[in-house]
């Protein structure tokens, strides 16, 4: 394998939600097969930036596949051809020499346009507002130890909440539906003693918010798991709709 | 604001003084509390917890971050763990306060205040209760209690965790607190906004100046205090395990407009770092230090050699940390490893790109345990490693090599976490409070959640009982100063119109302060590191290119902002590593070293806290100090051998 390859992107440019999109190509020489696709495009804004044209936009910050800032469509996937891996962490070494990379913003509804690939997902923000949450107020927490919780519970918990929020799910199904994010989070407190009595409660809460803003319903294509960077099972949507 | 140093710490025992300083604190009425707002910058772990906790007590928050949800922020990467003395009895938990009182306290070679290590380890345990009751799913045992493990050299096993995204789940617990107040209208978020500028109105800070990031307009935010909860500075050297887009540009405004800045040369190196393939490698990702306990750490013995590792003989590999330490082999610790392996490489000895890396190789350990073993024990590190450098660990040698982690140094505040500034608070890792000159393992955490949870939300409320209200008739004079302050900064960079990108002077910078204010500091290095940022610095300002967008939006520019002030804390940083003649912590100058290479400590000097203050008179630097006393421990020397 060659240490430096080059790449054609063609990449998505838009300046506003108001402003009309069209595709833009940017030939990229001498990248390195041991940088991420994220810092490649680093490398084309430089290369942009010198030339006094406007750099690319894209979402990111922890580059370690943790703060789900990053995401957008890699040749038409969301977070690229990788299994469980985010944009960020999707390395050159996986890309051919002079390959054609495609990249498009998530496209939903509920994720409206900031500019090139950037979007705003605040409306999954706003899903945990509407009931994504224990209400225990600060210092009347009762002992931790009190209620034991069997390591497989917790355990099981935790693979939900791993969710790192970055609109994958929704962008990878054809009904733009945030069935598995808000399964996910119904999950991961559904499953602790706390979290048994209000169920119910909190279900219809976010299930509600998901309709207010503008998030399909599930076709069950499983689309979303697919994509999902952490991998986490649409079987929590069967269990959402069960309980 | 006054120049004497008074951190306002708690008269005769250390032991249960901070229930006793409660006490003593001013509270308010829920009513009178819904009349008072509060500005919170940052999101992470102790901007967060300190936002949730002071609505529910019912004050109105802003809380301003330049992440698109509060979810992003960098605490989501810690990885390792929570400490915390929790015991079944009480006796018991005597002892395990007071021996992470002591370790957080050794850890940092002295280098902090007693009575704030001692409020860290007593405040503990009640973190835990409040993240479970959160639903934070911590690691549990067979019997459904909490499990722990052993953490960063530790005796004891103190350590919470979910698996190896402990920061994550805790974040999320207190976003999601943060949430629930959003829901009741006691918070109101104001995301994507970079905080420029910090407004004073008769030496008390009331709002900030911030830039919106999506359409580019400034925009002024009032409120009767202002708490900054933004993170550590390791960005200054470029690369590091930090997030991108983390930076000092809120403190570092807040301390040219008068608050004062604590040991800002205090910067902990982790040793266990994947090391850069490649100029344009944006970061350096964290390897757990667990590695070393089955990993061998060596180079060629011949300089510069190009063979494949596994294709070396033993005979022809220094297995150098053995070598140098027979006793503790691969085991010594974290700084001692880190310097270790510097030197090596700078000798023309290491290995990758740049020859900045060294082999860490698990094959004696796969021979002696079996392949299964390992796995199991490192299986999603292994993962993550052969992700991103596209080799597999259990068959080729990892490289690896030292990248900044943290930032001990940080704002100075007094014992209730309020800077010298009235009415500014400073939590987290922007404050230089309990870790000395080298935090210990998993209480980066711990320190957020204590400072936002419990410590805060009880001093923020008793200064404002205190309060004397906002003078209105200055506050829009003040406001309107500090915004055509940032407005000018902004034009004079677009302005420069020069031929390099931000992030060329950034790695400039980056590779002076790590090669001459990192891992190891000497005199002479540091004033040549002083002259070459000073250059490079004139360099940035006649040189740097900003593209023409044509919308508000404009990274580089963000990137240019932040970069500044980068430059100019810098110079800090070296100027306060020159003063500090001692070796400690993670703090090494090699002219005060033992005769076995270990820190030297000046106790008799040095027994202080470095305090810097900026004077805009002649934009210069005063330093002072804040002595450091301890009743409750002796000063001793820290001994590995």
């Amino acid at each position: 394998m060659k240490d430096f390859i080059s790449i054609k992107f063609k990449v998505w440019r838009q300046v506003s939600k108001e402003s009309n999109g069209s595709y833009e190509e940017f030939s990229l020489e001498k990248v390195s097969v041991k940088i991420s696709l994220l810092e490649a495009l680093d490398q084309l804004n430089e290369e942009l930036t010198t030339k006094n044209i406007r750099p690319v936009t894209f979402d990111h910050d922890c580059r370690e596949g943790i703060c789900g800032s990053c995401g957008f469509l890699v040749n038409g996937q969301p977070h690229g051809p990788k299994r469980g891996t985010t944009s960020c962490q999707l390395y050159m070494r996986n890309f051919k020499d002079n390959a054609l990379i495609i990249l498009e913003p998530w496209r939903a509804k509920s994720f409206p346009i900031i500019q090139d690939l950037s979007v705003d997902r605040n409306s999954l923000d706003k899903l945990i507002i509407s009931g994504g949450y224990f209400s225990t107020d600060t210092g009347n927490a009762p002992d931790a130890n009190l209620i034991p919780i069997s390591p497989k519970k917790a355990f099981s918990s935790f693979e939900t909440a791993t969710c790192i929020g970055c609109g994958a799910c929704v962008a990878g199904c054809k009904n733009a539906s945030s069935s598995l994010f808000i399964a996910a989070k119904l999950a991961h407190l559904g499953q602790l003693p706390q979290g048994i009595n209000g169920k119910k409660e909190r279900s219809i809460k976010m299930r509600k918010q998901m309709t207010i803003e503008g998030f399909g319903q599930c076709s069950n294509n499983l689309e979303c798991e697919a994509v999902c960077p952490k991998e986490i099972s649409a079987d929590w949507i069967s269990w959402m709709n069960k309980s | 604001m006054n120049n004497f140093i008074n951190p306002n710490l708690p008269t005769g025992e250390v032991e249960g003084a901070w229930q006793k300083t409660v006490k003593n604190l001013s509270n308010l009425t829920t009513e009178k509390k819904n009349k008072f707002e509060i500005i919170i910058v940052g999101c992470g772990l102790s901007g967060s917890s300190a936002a949730a906790t002071l609505a529910e007590e019912g004050f109105k928050i802003k809380l301003l971050t330049y992440h698109d949800s509060p979810r992003r922020a960098h605490s989501v990467s810690a990885q390792g763990g929570i400490n915390a003395a929790r015991s079944s009895s009480d006796e018991k938990n005597k002892v395990g306060i007071d021996q992470l009182f002591k370790d957080t306290l050794i850890g940092g070679d002295f280098r902090a205040r007693e009575a704030s290590c001692q409020r860290l380890s007593e405040l503990s345990s009640s973190i835990i209760d409040q993240c479970v009751s959160q639903g934070v799913p911590f690691a549990r045992e067979y019997d459904g209690t909490l499990a722990t493990r052993r953490f960063g050299g530790a005796v004891v096993s103190r350590t919470f965790y979910a698996r190896g995204q402990t920061g994550q789940q805790l974040l999320y617990g207190a976003y999601q607190a943060l949430s629930r107040q959003v829901n009741l209208g006691n918070i109101e978020l104001f995301t994507k906004r970079d905080v420029l500028d910090l407004v004073i109105v008769n030496d008390i800070a009331r709002g900030v100046i911030a830039r919106n990031l999506i359409n580019g307009n400034l925009e002024t935010y009032k409120a009767h205090c202002v708490v900054l909860a933004t993170g550590g500075y390791s960005n200054v050297y470029y690369l590091s395990t930090n997030s991108l887009k983390s930076n000092a540009t809120a403190i570092w405004r807040a301390h040219k407009r008068g608050a004062n800045f604590a040991n800002p040369s205090f910067t902990q190196i982790h040793p266990t770092c994947i090391p850069p393939g490649d100029i344009y490698q944006s970061k350096l990702t964290l390897m757990s230090e667990s590695l070393r306990n089955d990993g061998r750490i060596w180079l060629p013995k011949k300089i510069d050699s190009k063979d494949d590792p596994e294709n070396i003989p033993e005979h022809e590999r220094d297995y150098f940390l053995e070598r140098q330490y027979p006793k503790y082999g691969n085991l010594v610790p974290r700084d001692v490893a880190s310097r270790r392996a510097r030197e090596i490489c700078e000798k023309g000895f290491g290995i990758g790109f740049g020859g900045k890396g060294v082999y860490l190789d698990l094959q004696d350990s796969i021979k002696k345990d079996g392949l299964k073993v390992i796995k199991a024990k490192y299986g999603n590190l292994l993962e993550m490693y052969e992700r991103i450098v596209g080799e597999d660990p259990t068959k080729v040698p990892m490289k690896i090599y030292p990248a900044p982690h943290y930032t001990m140094g940080g704002l100075w505040v007094d014992y209730n976490l309020m800077s010298n500034i009235d009415g500014l608070f400073v939590l987290g890792e922007a404050n230089y409070s309990v870790h000395g000159a080298n935090r210990l393992g998993a209480n980066a955490l711990l320190q957020c959640l204590c400072d936002g949870y419990f410590i805060s939300p009880k001093t923020i409320t008793s200064w404002l009982a205190n309060n004397k209200g906002i003078d209105n008739r200055r506050i829009d004079e003040a406001c309107k100063e500090a915004l055509n302050y940032v407005d000018k900064k902004i034009k004079t960079l677009l302005k420069i119109k020069g031929e390099k990108p931000v992030d060329y002077f950034h790695r400039a910078l980056g590779e002076i302060m790590i090669s001459k204010c990192g891992i190891s500091r000497n005199r002479n290095n540091l004033k040549s590191a002083l002259e070459e940022v000073e250059i490079l610095s004139n360099n940035f300002y006649s040189n740097l290119k900003i593209p023409e967008t044509n919308s508000g939006l404009n990274v580089e520019l963000e990137k240019a902002l932040r970069l500044e002030d980068f430059i100019e804390l810098s110079i800090l940083m070296i100027k306060d590593a020159i003063e500090r003649e001692e070796s400690c912590g993670a703090h090494f100058r090699e002219e005060y070293q033992t005769k076995e290479g270990e820190a030297k400590r000046n106790d008799d000097l040095f027994s202080h806290i470095a305090v810097w203050k900026f004077n805009s008179d002649n934009n210069s630097h005063i330093r002072f100090s804040e002595d450091l006393n301890f009743k409750k421990i002796n000063l001793n020397i820290r001994n590995y051998k």
